[in-house]
């Protein structure tokens, strides 16, 4: 089994990365770039039985701060 | 007094650390990141500034899940004594001994120079040396020392005077413009700025010194 999981700054907390990002493809000619937010993507390989409970526990306990940020888990 | 200066792979400013507390007559004691307990009588453990883990994940995350990690989170809730300074601040984070997170800097550049700071608070036992109010100079190393939390614990900690320092020029896009802030009992203090830097005249400035001063006189006459 694989799981993926997405894990993105929070709405609301400041992503600099993201607005750098948006200025660097505004000065490369592209408009209309309204806003960009990056985040990481973090794949698991898993054994079989593994629950999507568990990728959860995972997340909360170490893939990601939820002081900051917040998770989705794609099971593949 | 007794203090353990806690070491990870990565860790760069435990060396300074150690020699800080050593200077203010501390017995000191380093502390592997595999070892699962504290030495015995330990009054405070001290997280130094570096890269632990290569800031791999998020800054101080792999290092809050350590096996030492576990003692020193016990070690805070018994009442003991934790200082951590700038990855130290991020592991405290990451372990949840001190509310918010550190995100990366507004400015996105690594900043290495001598910030100001303001002493908000007297009531610690690591700012008891400084007048409230008083401005000092500390050096800031750090990519990943903007402060956040929400609006409800910036004020809770405003409220409950548990912001230890705050920036005279935030450097960094820090919320509340704050440095450093204290946990509940006041006995666990998390800081971007390195006092340690700031220790002897062969640094340039001492202004550092009076904290572990003041951290000296607390835990040797309790």
């Amino acid at each position: 089994m694989k799981a993926r999981v997405h894990v993105m700054l929070k709405d609301g907390v400041l992503d600099p990365q993201g607005a750098a990002v948006q200025h660097a493809l505004g000065a490369l000619g592209f408009d209309g770039v309204e806003g960009v937010r990056q985040g990481k993507v973090i794949e698991l390989d898993l054994a079989d039985g593994t629950t999507e409970a568990q990728v959860g526990d995972m997340c909360e306990k170490l893939l990601a701060n939820t002081v900051i940020e917040s998770y989705r888990i794609e099971v593949l | 007094m007794k203090a353990a200066v806690v070491q990870f792979p990565g860790s760069n400013c435990d060396r300074d650390m150690a020699v800080a507390l050593e200077k203010s007559g501390a017995d000191v004691s380093v502390v592997w990141h595999k070892d699962d307990a504290l030495p015995a009588g330990i009054d405070l453990v001290a997280i130094p500034g570096g890269f632990s883990f290569g800031d791999y994940l998020r800054c101080g995350a792999i290092a809050a899940n350590s096996p030492i990690c576990r003692s020193v989170v016990a070690h805070a809730e018994r009442g003991g004594y934790v200082l951590g300074v700038c990855n130290g601040f991020q592991v405290l984070t990451e372990t949840g001994l001190l509310p918010g997170a550190l995100l990366r800097n507004a400015g996105l550049k690594y900043i290495c120079k001598t910030v100001g700071l303001k002493v908000e608070t007297s009531n610690s036992g690591y700012t008891e040396g400084y007048n409230a109010g008083a401005e000092i100079g500390v050096p800031i190393a750090h990519h990943d020392g903007n402060y956040f939390a929400d609006d409800d614990v910036i004020a809770r900690l405003q409220g409950d005077d548990r912001v230890a320092f705050t920036y005279t020029d935030n450097p960094n896009g820090s919320r509340a413009d704050i440095a450093g802030i204290l946990s509940e009992n006041r006995r666990v203090l998390g800081m971007m700025p390195h006092p340690e830097r700031a220790f002897e005249e062969a640094h340039g400035n001492t202004d550092g010194q009076r904290l572990f001063a003041g951290l000296m006189g607390q835990l040797t006459s309790a």
